[in-house]
C-alpha cells in the first residue's frame, strides 16, 4: 500500500497521467496503514495534502479535522495545509480554516503567511468570503497581526453587507481580548456600530459592547430607543444579550417604579404629550411618573415572552422582575411556568429563578401552584427545587393543601428529597404558626419511619421547631428519648442529645437516664454526638449535681483522652468551667449563665434566600457566588439623569405630536436610505421613539441638521457613490452642505413646481415650515395650497440675506409650537385635525426622488414597490358628537400612514374631547363587533374642556363595511361607528413608471375599469388634479414623463392587492383608468374620484 | 461566551471537543466526571451547571449524550443550555438522529456545522434553513455525485435568509407538489392519586407543521376556538400583532418540518382524563411478599380507541421478582433496574386490562415504605383533548392550491398515578 505512494514519488512528472489516477485511490487505503501504527507521524496526509488534486487534499483535510475533533495534535501538519489556504475549493477552504484557527497560536511565524491570502479576501465582492476571511483572522489570535485586525475591523464596520459588519463586531471582542490596549479605537468602532439600524448587528454589537466597554452607558442613550424599537426583530440570541444589558441601562437611568404611592400613567397618553417642564415638576412631588422610555422598554420586550426560545423568555422576566412596577411582574409568570414543560436542564435554572422570585413576592406563583407539584420521574435537583418553591408560597390558606402533598413525598423512595421534604415541613411549620403544632405531630409520627435519613431530619428539624417553641412539649422530648436507642445517624442523635440537654429541667427524670447510657457508649460514639454528650452532662452538672457528679467525671475524663483535638479541648473547657477547684477563674460563677441561657430559635431559611443580590437569569444567581466578569446591577438613582439624552436627532420633533404624518412619512423615507430591506420595522421603531419624543426644542435644532445630512446623503447616492456611510461625511462637510443647499434651492424656484428634480425633503420641509406659520396666523385646513406659494414667498426672500436659511424657519416653527400647546390646552379638536403638511406639490416631487434613489439602495431585494406617504390634509370626521354623548365628543381622522399596530391595519386618529361640566374618568375602548380593532390605550382621566388624541388601527378587510364599537368612559357606554371612504383603505406605494406600466399590463380587462370625465380649462391643471385625486384616496403618485399622464399608485391595506390609477388629459376631456384585482374597490374608487375631478 | 464543546458518551468518552477561542485542556472534564460519579446512575442527576476554579461547565443530556459547554465568564446559563440544545436539534435534522455513531461518521459536517453556529462563542446562524443552505445535509445520492464531479457539500454564498427579515425561510422553494400538514398534538399531564381523583392536570399541546410550499406563501391559520389557548409560544414567524389582535396565526412558513407553536390549557378548565386506573398493590407485613392487581378502563375517551397504552413502574429496590398474569398485552420485570413493563395496546371497553399476580420481596427486608407510581402512556388518533379545532387554512402570496391537512393526536405526558 505504501508502495504505491512511494513509487509516485519516484515517478516524477513523466507518469502525470497516471500518478494522478494513483494518488486518487491510493491515499485512502494507504493511510489506514501508516495510519493505524502511527508510524510516520501523518506523513501520508502530508503528502495528501501536497498532491495536486483537490479531492485528494479535501480528503486529507477531512481527515485532519476527524483527528482535531478527536482531540489528537497534528500541529506537525501546519506548513502543508497553510499552502491551501488559497484554494479556490470551498469546502477545502473552509477546512484549512478550521486547522489554521486551531494551531495558528502555536506557530505564529508560519501563520503570517496566510494574512496576505486573508487580506484578499476581505476585497472579496462575495459578502460571505469578506466575512470569513476576517472571522478567521480575528480568530488566529497571533499578536503581530493586531494592527491588520485593527484596520480590517474598522473596515469591516462600514461595510455595505450587514453580515460582514457583524462578523465586524465580533471581531471586536477577539480583538480586545487579545490586546486590551486597543480598547479606545475599538469603542469608537462599537459607537458606529450601535448606530447601525440592522437587526443582524444589533445583537453582536451589543454583546462587543458588553464585553469591552460595559460602562460606557453614555453610548447606549443615544440608541436606546431605536434598540428597543428594533429588539422584536434581533435574532433571538442577540435579544438575550440586549435585554440583559438594557435591564443594566435601565437601573442606572429611571428611578424606581417601586415607591410607595406610585402612579402609573401606563399608556396614558397624558405622558407622552407632557411637556418637558411639566414633567420635571412632578418628578418633584411625591408622585411617581414613569419615564416614557423606561415604559417603552417594558412595553417592546412583552412580546418577547412568548418567544420559543427559553433564554428570552427568561431575559423577558429577569428585565421585568429587576425593572417594572410589583404590579406588572405577574405577566411573567405564565411564561416562566410554561418553560416548566421544557428540557430537564432548563427547567433546573428556571425552577432556581422562581424559587428567588417567590421567596420575595409569596404570592407571585400561587395561582400555579399546581405546576410545582413533584412527580416520581423528576430527577432529584428538580424535586428539591420544586419543594423550595412549594415551601415558599405557603400561607394560611394553601397549607393544608401542601401539606397533603408532602406527605406523600415524605414516603418518597428517593430518600434525599425525603429527608428534604421534612426540612421543608419544618419551615412550613415556622412561617406559618397555626399549622406548628399539627407539623410537629406530623414530625413526631415520622420519627417511627423505617428510613433513617427521614428519622434523623425529623429530630433535627423538630430539634429547630422546639426552640422556636416554648417549652411545653415535654412529651415529645420524652418519646424522642425513648428512640433514641434506634437512632443511629450522628446528627439526629446528637440533636437529641442536645434537646434533652437544652430542657433537662422539663424531663428531670430522663436525663440523667440518657447520660448515663452515653457514658457506656461514648468510646463508639461519632465525633459530633461524643461533643453533645459532653454538653449535656455539664448541663446536667449545673442543674442536678447530686445525680450526674460521678458520671460527668467520668465522661470529660473519657473525653480528656480522645482522639479527637476538638473534643478535648471542649473537654478541658468544660472542665474548667464547671468543676469548682482552686484554678477555676472568675469564669466559673458564670458558668450557669453561659451554658444555659436561653438560645434564640434559628430561623429556618430557604436556601435562595440572599441570591437575590444577583441579577436573575445570570450564570452567578445559578452557582450563588460571582462569576467572573459578572456585572452588578446598580441600584435605582434617586433622582433620574438627564432624560433628554436618549432624544434621537432623526426626527423633527417640534411638530411631532400635532403633525405625525409628516414626520412619520420622512423618518421612514430617512430609513429607506439605509435600507436593509427592513424597512419596516425600523419604520416602527423610529415612530416609536418618535411619539414618546418630548419635543424639546433644543432637539429640534438637531433634527434640522439631521435633516440636512439625510439631504446631503441622498445627493450623494443619487451622484452614485451610494455609500452608507455618508451619514459622517455630511457632518463634516456641513459647510459645503448648506452652500450646495442654497444653490440646489435656487434651481428649484427656477424650476417649474411639478418637474421631478432632485430637491427633495428639504424643499418639502420649507413647504412645511410654510405651512407651519401659515396655519398660526389662518388655522383653517383648507388654505393650505393657497399657502404654498404664500411659504414659498416667505422664505426665498430671506435666502440671500442669510447664509443658512433654516434658523429662521426654525425659530418659526418654535412659535408656532408655543402658541399651539396653548391653543391646545382649550380646545384641541379645531386643531387637531389640520396638521400642518407639505403641500401636494411636493408630493409629486418626493416619490419620483424616492424610487430614484430605491435604485441605489442596499436594499437585497430590490422591490419596486415600497410604502410612500404621500402628504394630504385629511378631513375630520364627528364620531360621537358632545350632545350625544354626554360631554364626551370624538372626532376621527385618517392620518394616512402605515398602522402602527399592526399591518392590514388603517390607522385613525381620534380626538376625544370633555365638553361637558365634569371630569371625565377612565375614557377606554370598548367591545368591537367583527373586524378587527386595534383600541386606543385608556385614558385615565380627561380634564373639562381637555383633548386627547388617540390612535388606533382598524382592520376593513378592504371594505367599506362600517367597523362599530364602542367608546366607554367609567359611567358611560357609546355606541359609535367609523365608515371608511374607500380612499382611506389604501397605503400609497411608490414605484417607477416602468413598474407601474408592467403591473397595469398584468391588470387589463376584468381588473381594469375606466371612465371618461369631462373637465372645463381651468380644472386640467395637473396641480389641481393631483390635489383632487389625492384629496380622495391616499394615492402615491408616479413619476411620469409626459404631462398629460398622470399616474398613481397604491395598496390595499388589508390584502396588500395593489390599486393603479390613471389619469390621462385629453383636450375638454380626462380619461380615468383604475387597475386592481379588487375590482368592487375599482369600482367604487372610480366613482368618487370621477365626483371628484368632474 | 462559549469556549469550548465536549461531547461525552455514556461511557465517559469524550468523542469529540470543539474550541471556538483558545483550546481549553480535556482536563476540565474530569470536573464533569466527578460531578457525575457524585449523582449516581442516573444521568438525569447530574447538575446543569458545574463550577471549576477557570471554568464554568454547562452541560445537557440528550440522546445518551452529554453536550458539555466550557464558559469563562458571566452568560445565563439558559442561553447556553437553549444553544445545546439547538445544537443536538440540529444534528437530528442533518442525521436523522443525535447519536454518537451518527456524529462519529459525519465528523466532518459537524465540525462545519459548529463552525457556522458559533463565532467566538457567539451564536451566528442557528437556523437550520440558513444552515442547510451553508453546508447541506449529506445524502448517498450528493456525497457520489460529489465523488465524481468533486464539487462539495458547502455553499459558497450567504444564505438569502441570513440577511432577511424571514431567516427561516430560504428563497426559491420549488416543489411539484405543495402540501402543507398540520400536527396538533396534545399531551395530558397529570398526577391521579390513590382514590382514583385527579390532584392536578393540564394539558400541554403543540402545532407541528410540515409545509412544503412553492415560493413565499403568506399562510393564516384560525381555530374554531382559540380562547382556550391559554398561554402561547410561537415560532419567530408568526406575527404577534395579528395573535394579540385577532387570535389568528399568520405567518410566512419556513420549508420543511418545524413547530409553529405550543400552547397550554389553562388548568382552570376540567380536564378529561381518558382513562382511569383501578389498582392494589399491597405488601404483607409478615412473609416477604405482596399482591398486585391493576385494572385500566376507559374514562372520558370522546368515544375514540385509546391505543399504544403502557404502564410502567419503578418497583421498590427490595423486590425480587413477579409473577403476573395479564389478561391483554405483554408485561416484562427487569430486576436489574426494578421497573416493571405492561404493554398493553389498544384498550378494549368490553373487556377490560387485568394485570395481578404476587410479588417477592427479599427475605429480611423491611415492608416498602411507599408503593410504587404508574406512569401510564397512552394515544388517541383523531382527538385533541382539549377540543381545541383548526378552522381554516388560507394562503396569499401565491397562486397554486396546495394540498392541506390537519391530524390531531392527543397523548399522556408526564401521567401518573400514585399508589
Amino acid at each position: 500500500m505504501s508502495n504505491s505512494l512511494s513509487y509516485n514519488d519516484q515517478g516524477g512528472p513523466d507518469t502525470g497521467v497516471e500518478i494522478g489516477l494513483d494518488t486518487q485511490t491510493s491515499p485512502a487505503a494507504g493511510a489506514f496503514g501508516l495510519f493505524s501504527t502511527d508510524f510516520k507521524k501523518n506523513d501520508d496526509l502530508k503528502e495528501m495534502l501536497e498532491s495536486n488534486k483537490e479531492s485528494v487534499k479535501l480528503d486529507a483535510m477531512k481527515r485532519i479535522v476527524e483527528l482535531i475533533a478527536k482531540g489528537k495534535n497534528v500541529p506537525e501538519l501546519f506548513p502543508s495545509v497553510v499552502k491551501n489556504v488559497a484554494s479556490k475549493n470551498i469546502e477545502l477552504k473552509k477546512l484549512v480554516y478550521v486547522y489554521l484557527v486551531r494551531y495558528a497560536e502555536e506557530q505564529q511565524d508560519l501563520a503570517l503567511l496566510s494574512i496576505s491570502t486573508f487580506q484578499r479576501a476581505l476585497k472579496d465582492s462575495n459578502q460571505l468570503i469578506r466575512a470569513s476571511a476576517l472571522r478567521v483572522l480575528s480568530s488566529i489570535r497571533v499578536p503581530i497581526i493586531v494592527p491588520i485586525m485593527m484596520l480590517a475591523i474598522q473596515e469591516a464596520a462600514t461595510d455595505l453587507s450587514p453580515y460582514v459588519r457583524k462578523t465586524a463586531a465580533h471581531a471586536i471582542q477577539k480583538l480586545y481580548s487579545m490586546d486590551p490596549e486597543k480598547k479606545e479605537q475599538l469603542i469608537d468602532v462599537i459607537e458606529k456600530l450601535l448606530k447601525d439600524k440592522s437587526t443582524l448587528v444589533a445583537g453582536s454589537v451589543v454583546m462587543a459592547f458588553e464585553e469591552v466597554c460595559p460602562d460606557r452607558i453614555d453610548l447606549i442613550h443615544k440608541n436606546f430607543r431605536k434598540l428597543c424599537g428594533l429588539l422584536v426583530d434581533v435574532e433571538e440570541w442577540g435579544q438575550v444579550v440586549i435585554m440583559n444589558m438594557l435591564t443594566r441601562y435601565a437601573r442606572t437611568q429611571f428611578t424606581s417604579p417601586w415607591k410607595e404611592g406610585a402612579l402609573f400613567d401606563g399608556n396614558n397618553a397624558q405622558a407622552f404629550y407632557d411637556s418637558d417642564e411639566e414633567r420635571k415638576e412632578s418628578a418633584g412631588e411625591a408622585v411617581y411618573i414613569m419615564d416614557p422610555d423606561h415604559r417603552l422598554l417594558l412595553r417592546s420586550t412583552k412580546p418577547l415572552l412568548q418567544s420559543r426560545n427559553t433564554a428570552v423568555v427568561m431575559s423577558v422576566a429577569q428585565l421585568y422582575w429587576h425593572l417594572a412596577p410589583k404590579h406588572e411582574v405577574s405577566l411573567v409568570t405564565k411564561s416562566l411556568v410554561r418553560l416548566l414543560r421544557s428540557h430537564r436542564e432548563v427547567q433546573y435554572i428556571v425552577l432556581q429563578n422562581i424559587a428567588t422570585m417567590s421567596i420575595q413576592r409569596k404570592g407571585l406563583f400561587e395561582p400555579y401552584m399546581k405546576s410545582f407539584y413533584v412527580r416520581s420521574t423528576d430527577s432529584t435537583h428538580i424535586k428539591t427545587l420544586k419543594l423550595e418553591i412549594l415551601t415558599n408560597m405557603a400561607n394560611e390558606a394553601n397549607i393544608s393543601t401542601i401539606l397533603r402533598e408532602f406527605q406523600t413525598y415524605v414516603k418518597s423512595q428517593d430518600k434525599v428529597f425525603a429527608a428534604a421534604t421534612v426540612q421543608a415541613i419544618g419551615r412550613c411549620a415556622t412561617n406559618i404558626t397555626e399549622v406548628a403544632d399539627t407539623c410537629l405531630n406530623g414530625l413526631v409520627l415520622l420519627l417511627s419511619n423505617r428510613d433513617e435519613a427521614v428519622v434523623a431530619e425529623s429530630v433535627v428539624v423538630i430539634k429547630k421547631l422546639l426552640q422556636t417553641q416554648p417549652t411545653q412539649h415535654t412529651d415529645i422530648i420524652k418519646h424522642m428519648a425513648k428512640l433514641f436507642d434506634n437512632i443511629t445517624v450522628p446528627m439526629a442523635r446528637a440533636s437529641i442529645l442536645w434537646l434533652i440537654g437544652e430542657y433537662c429541667e422539663t424531663v428531670p427524670k430522663i436525663a440523667p437516664d440518657v447520660l448515663r447510657k452515653m457514658a457506656k457508649s461514648f468510646t463508639s460514639e461519632e465525633d459530633i454526638v461524643k461533643l453533645q454528650i459532653v454538653n449535656l452532662a455539664a448541663k446536667l452538672y449545673l442543674t442536678n449535681a447530686k445525680q450526674t457528679k460521678l458520671l460527668t467525671q467520668y465522661i470529660l475524663n473519657l473525653g480528656k483522652y480522645d482522639q479527637n483535638y476538638d473534643i478535648r479541648d471542649r473537654t478541658r473547657f468544660i472542665r474548667q468551667l464547671i468543676v469548682p477547684n482552686e484554678k477555676s477563674g472568675p469564669l466559673a460563677k458564670y458558668a450557669r449563665r453561659i451554658l444555659l441561657a436561653p438560645k434564640p430559635a434559628p430561623v429556618l431559611e430557604s436556601a435562595f434566600k440572599d441570591r437575590d443580590r444577583f441579577q436573575l437569569g445570570t450564570l452567578s444567581h445559578t452557582l450563588n457566588s460571582k462569576a467572573t466578569g459578572y456585572l452588578e446591577l446598580s441600584d435605582w438613582p434617586e433622582v433620574a439623569p438627564d432624560q433628554s439624552v436618549r432624544n434621537v436627532e432623526v426626527i423633527e420633533q417640534i411638530t411631532e405630536s400635532m403633525m405625525p404624518s409628516v414626520e412619520k412619512g420622512r423618518a421612514a423615507k430617512a430609513d429607506k436610505f439605509y435600507s436593509d430591506s427592513e424597512e419596516e420595522e425600523e419604520d416602527g421603531g423610529s415612530k416609536d421613539s418618535g411619539s414618546d419624543d418630548s419635543k424639546s426644542s433644543g432637539s429640534s435644532e438637531a433634527s434640522s441638521s439631521e435633516s440636512e445630512s439625510e439631504e446631503e446623503e441622498s445627493s450623494s447616492s443619487q451622484s452614485g457613490s451610494g455609500s452608507a456611510s455618508s451619514e459622517e461625511e455630511s457632518e463634516q462637510s456641513s459647510d459645503s452642505d448648506s452652500r450646495k443647499k442654497k444653490k440646489k434651492t435656487l434651481e428649484r424656484k427656477k424650476k417649474p413646481k411639478k418637474e421631478s428634480s432632485g430637491s427633495d425633503s428639504d424643499e418639502e420641509k420649507d413647504h412645511g415650515k410654510g405651512d407651519a406659520s401659515s396655519e398660526d396666523s389662518s388655522s383653517s385646513s383648507s388654505e393650505e395650497y393657497s399657502s404654498d406659494s404664500e411659504s414659498d414667498s416667505g422664505v426665498a426672500p430671506e435666502k440671500p440675506s442669510k447664509p443658512k436659511p433654516k434658523p429662521k424657519a426654525k425659530s418659526k416653527a418654535k412659535v408656532v409650537q408655543e402658541t399651539k400647546k396653548e391653543i391646545t390646552l382649550l380646545d384641541l379638536d379645531i386643531f387637531a385635525p389640520t396638521p400642518t403638511m407639505p403641500t401636494s406639490n411636493s408630493s409629486i416631487i418626493s416619490p419620483s426622488l424616492l424610487s430614484d434613489l430605491d435604485g441605489l439602495s442596499l436594499s437585497s431585494t430590490p422591490s419596486a414597490i415600497q410604502i410612500c406617504p404621500v402628504d394630504f390634509i385629511p378631513v375630520s370626521h364627528e364620531l360621537l358628537h358632545r350632545m350625544s354623548g354626554k360631554g364626551l365628543g370624538a372626532k376621527y381622522h385618517y392620518p394616512r400612514q402605515p398602522c402602527i399596530h399592526g399591518d392590514g391595519m388603517v390607522a385613525v386618529e381620534l380626538s376625544i374631547t370633555n365638553s361637558s361640566e365634569r371630569t371625565l374618568e377612565d375614557v377606554h375602548f370598548g367591545e368591537k363587533s367583527g373586524q378587527n380593532i386595534h383600541g386606543f390605550d385608556s385614558i385615565e382621566s380627561l380634564e373639562v374642556g381637555a383633548s386627547v388624541t388617540a390612535s388606533m388601527g382598524i382592520d376593513f378587510k378592504d371594505s367599506t363595511q362600517a367597523a362599530s364599537f364602542q367608546l366607554c368612559t367609567k359611567d358611560d357606554q357609546f355606541s359609535v361607528s367609523i365608515t371608511p371612504a374607500v380612499g382611506e383603505l389604501l397605503l400609497p406605494v411608490t414605484m417607477t413608471e416602468q413598474d407601474f406600466v408592467k403591473e397595469q399590463g398584468k391588470l387589463l380587462g376584468m381588473n381594469e375599469s375606466s371612465a371618461t370625465i369631462n373637465t372645463t380649462p381651468e380644472s386640467t391643471s395637473t396641480d389641481s388634479i393631483v390635489r383632487k385625486v389625492v384629496t380622495v384616496a391616499n394615492l402615491g403618485m408616479v413619476p411620469s414623463d409626459k404631462d398629460t399622464l398622470l399616474r398613481f399608485a397604491a395598496k390595499l391595506v388589508s390584502s396588500g392587492v395593489l390599486v393603479l390609477v390613471s389619469v390621462e388629459l385629453k383636450e375638454e376631456t380626462a380619461q380615468l383608468r383604475i387597475n386592481t384585482e379588487k375590482t368592487v374597490i375599482g369600482s367604487m374608487l372610480l366613482r368618487e374620484l370621477k365626483a371628484a375631478l368632474a | 461566551m462559549i469556549h469550548s464543546l465536549f461531547l461525552v458518551n455514556g461511557a465517559g468518552d469524550i468523542f469529540l471537543e470543539k474550541h471556538w477561542k483558545s483550546v481549553v485542556g480535556r482536563s476540565v472534564c474530569d470536573y464533569f466526571f466527578e460531578a457525575q460519579s457524585k449523582a449516581g446512575e442516573d444521568p438525569e442527576n447530574v447538575p446543569p451547571v458545574i463550577s471549576t476554579p477557570h471554568h464554568y461547565l454547562i452541560n445537557v443530556y440528550r440522546h445518551k449524550i452529554f453536550f458539555l459547554a466550557v464558559i469563562q465568564t458571566e452568560v445565563p446559563p439558559l442561553f447556553v443550555i437553549e444553544f445545546l440544545h439547538r445544537v443536538a436539534e440540529t444534528f437530528q435534522d442533518y442525521f436523522g438522529e443525535c447519536s454518537e455513531a451518527t456524529i462519529k461518521d459525519n465528523v466532518v459536517i459537524v465540525y462545519e456545522l459548529l463552525e457556522e453556529m458559533l463565532d467566538n462563542g457567539f451564536p451566528l446562524a442557528t437556523e437550520s434553513n440558513i444552515l442547510k443552505e451553508l453546508i447541506k445535509p449529506p445524502t448517498i445520492l450528493r456525497s457520489m455525485v460529489n465523488t465524481i464531479t468533486g464539487s462539495s457539500n458547502v455553499g459558497d454564498t450567504l444564505p438569502t435568509g441570513q440577511l432577511s427579515t424571514i431567516p427561516w425561510r430560504r428563497a426559491g422553494v420549488k416543489y411539484t407538489n405543495n402540501e402543507a400538514y398540520f400536527d396538533a398534538i396534545e399531551e395530558i399531564d397529570a398526577i391521579i392519586d390513590k382514590s382514583g381523583s385527579t390532584v392536578c392536570a393540564e394539558i400541554q399541546g403543540v402545532i407541528d407543521a410540515c409545509v412544503k410550499l412553492t415560493g413565499m406563501p403568506d399562510l393564516t391559520l384560525s381555530f374554531m376556538n382559540p380562547r382556550l389557548l391559554d398561554d402561547v409560544s410561537f415560532h419567530p414567524c408568526v406575527r404577534f400583532k395579528r395573535w394579540e389582535s385577532e387570535k389568528v396565526l399568520s405567518f410566512i412558513p419556513p420549508d420543511g418540518n418545524f413547530r409553529l407553536m405550543s400552547y397550554h390549557v389553562s388548568a382552570q378548565n376540567l380536564v378529561a382524563i381518558p382513562i382511569y386506573v383501578k389498582q392494589n398493590i399491597s405488601f404483607f407485613e409478615s412473609g416477604s411478599s405482596g399482591r398486585l392487581d391493576i385494572t385500566l378502563g376507559p374514562k372520558q375517551t370522546m368515544g375514540k380507541q385509546v391505543e399504544g397504552l403502557t404502564v410502567t413502574m419503578n418497583m421498590p429496590r427490595v423486590l425480587l421478582s413477579v409473577n403476573l398474569t395479564a389478561t391483554q398485552g405483554t408485561h416484562k420485570f427487569d430486576p436489574v433496574t426494578k421497573i416493571l413493563v405492561w404493554d398493553v395496546g389498544k384498550l378494549n371497553p368490553q373487556k377490560l386490562p387485568n394485570l395481578k399476580g404476587s410479588l417477592s420481596v427479599q427475605s429480611g427486608a423491611p415492608k416498602p415504605e411507599e408503593n410504587p407510581t404508574l406512569n401510564i402512556q397512552f394515544k388517541i388518533q383523531q382527538l385533541a383533548i382539549s377540543g381545541l379545532k383548526v378552522s381554516r387554512l388560507d394562503m396569499y402570496g401565491e397562486k397554486y392550491k396546495p394540498f392541506k391537512g390537519v391530524k390531531y393526536l392527543t397523548k399522556a405526558g408526564r401521567f401518573q398515578v400514585r399508589t
